[in-house]
């Protein structure tokens, strides 16, 4: 075991952390934005908007994150009309790419946790408000968005956490995130095993430090 | 005894026994990736210079060979954990490589060269038409200071962990904007794409997938040879050890050695290099 190469590697796979946390932190946004949308069209009573979201949430779930990543940054690279659209000044960033890619995949699971915590919410909630003669709007506001997160807080923890650990994937489109530069070091040094125990140990901390926060919110919003 | 430990005894055993039947072969790695040194054909066999070049190897050792497959970037680690017992996997001899493994003398030598798209504004770099690193001068240093202002503020790819990316980490031809891949299609894919301005590699890798893709891919600048681009290619094998398993690898460096030297005196190498190659790219 050479420990003076994973002192000596400690300070670049922390340089490389930050990659990892905001890739992790821009995808978490997005998808959250994305699953709040999709979560509401899932529970629309318009049928169109309904299997729509119904479709997306599908596909995004039932594929791997590898092979979507793969299909929007090479397979979209492929394509001529994209390549001379607007998008590409986009597409071409294989930051974006890896955020577009994770966005999307999170999004698909978030809307699923939202969805659920939404419906678990009692009906008398709702008809309370209603015959208080609050408007439906700020009952959705007010009532049903606050319940649904505290609802949702443990199911979306885990989702964090699933979507820390891919990250790691966005080294596969030469991003030099906490992975990528593990690897870097690897085929310089060749020893994987002392470098893959420190990127690991950085992982394993950061899914302490979210699961920790995730539970202090649980407490904090317990009701 | 119970069926748990009856299970757990017979899995053990046939681990042991799985171990002894692959004792006495040489297994070899290599990428399958990287044409024309090895590559895959549609069925997902193994092909390339290599690979027939292992086969005639083995022949002349007396030993029965397995090939197999191994990502480029693990290789190494691989070899050090005993996945299989020699590389043959288009890699250099070089002096950063040795400090790990050792090398067999050389079977074959094949220059790098930068690639951009037609159209780009790299095309008719003044540069000689090639450049030995080991040789050094100043036609070669006015050659790099070329490149590097050639380079400056463009995207240059290659594939990870090799030759070519520790050329351009180097500093010879000043900080460049390096992205690395997994592996060389990968390059090849976003050079043509255009996310890559300039890619450097064999240039053969080039010339392959121009040919195969149709895509109008340029070499451009010199041809690389010497210092960090090594000393030809040879097969890798682990630095022997002590015991029964050190001498094993310390007789597979000496097998390999005589083998080659068998394969050069006889034009094996020369034929299937030229098959492959289509010019002589063995040494």
């Amino acid at each position: 075991m050479d420990f003076e190469l994973m002192i000596n590697s400690f300070p670049k796979l922390m340089n490389a952390t930050l990659v990892t946390l905001k890739l992790l932190s821009l995808s978490l946004f997005f998808g959250l934005l994305i699953g709040l949308l999709f979560a509401v069209m899932r529970m629309s009573k318009n049928l169109i908007l309904n299997r729509f979201a119904y479709g997306y949430s599908y596909l995004f779930r039932g594929t791997p994150l590898l092979v979507q990543i793969f299909i929007i940054y090479f397979g979209f690279g492929q394509i001529e009309f994209i390549r001379e659209s607007f998008l590409w000044v986009i597409l071409k960033e294989p930051y974006w790419c890896a955020i577009i890619a994770f966005a999307l995949n999170t999004g698909a699971y978030t809307s699923e946790i939202l969805r659920s915590a939404f419906q678990t919410i009692k009906k008398g909630y709702i008809e309370a408000g209603k015959s208080l003669g609050i408007s439906s709007k700020i009952i959705f506001y007010k009532i049903q968005i606050p319940i649904a997160i505290r609802q949702s807080l443990p199911a979306y923890g885990n989702e964090i956490i699933l979507m820390l650990k891919g990250t790691s994937l966005a080294s596969t489109v030469t991003l030099m995130d906490l992975t990528g530069v593990a690897k870097y070091i690897i085929s310089t040094t060749f020893k994987p095993i002392e470098v893959f125990i420190v990127a690991g140990s950085i992982y394993l901390f950061m899914t302490f430090l979210i699961h920790n926060f995730i539970k202090f919110l649980e407490r904090k919003y317990n009701y | 005894m119970n069926i748990f430990k009856k299970t757990i005894i017979s899995v053990l055993a046939s681990l042991f026994i799985i171990g002894n039947v692959y004792a006495d072969k040489i297994k070899i790695g290599t990428e399958g990736a990287y044409p024309p040194w090895n590559s895959k054909d549609a069925s997902g066999k193994l092909i390339g210079f290599e690979v027939e070049l292992a086969w005639t190897l083995c022949r002349y050792i007396g030993k029965q060979c397995e090939i197999v497959e191994q990502d480029w970037d693990g290789m190494i680690p691989a070899l050090l954990m005993r996945k299989f017992d020699a590389i043959m996997a288009g890699m250099s001899i070089t002096d950063e490589r040795l400090k790990t493994i050792n090398f067999s003398q050389g079977y074959a030598d094949e220059v790098a060269q930068l690639a951009v798209m037609k159209g780009s504004d790299l095309e008719g770099m003044d540069t000689p038409s090639g450049i030995n690193l080991s040789i050094g001068g100043s036609s070669v240093k006015k050659a790099l200071k070329t490149i590097e202002s050639a380079l400056a503020g463009k995207t240059v790819c290659v594939q990870t962990a090799t030759i070519h990316q520790n050329f351009l980490d180097s500093g010879d031809v000043g900080s460049v904007n390096v992205r690395t891949y997994k592996t060389q299609d990968e390059v090849n894919l976003d050079l043509a794409a255009g996310r890559c301005d300039v890619a450097l590699a064999a240039a053969v890798a080039f010339t392959d997938y121009a040919d195969k893709s149709g895509k109008p891919v340029v070499l451009v600048g010199p041809t690389f040879s010497g210092g960090a681009f090594g000393n030809g290619v040879g097969v890798g094998i682990r630095k022997g050890g002590s015991g029964a398993i050190g001498e094993r690898d310390a007789q597979l460096l000496k097998d390999f050695n005589m083998a080659i030297n068998k394969a050069r005196k006889n034009g094996d190498i020369s034929r299937i290099a030229t098959k492959w190659f289509g010019f002589d790219a063995s040494m």
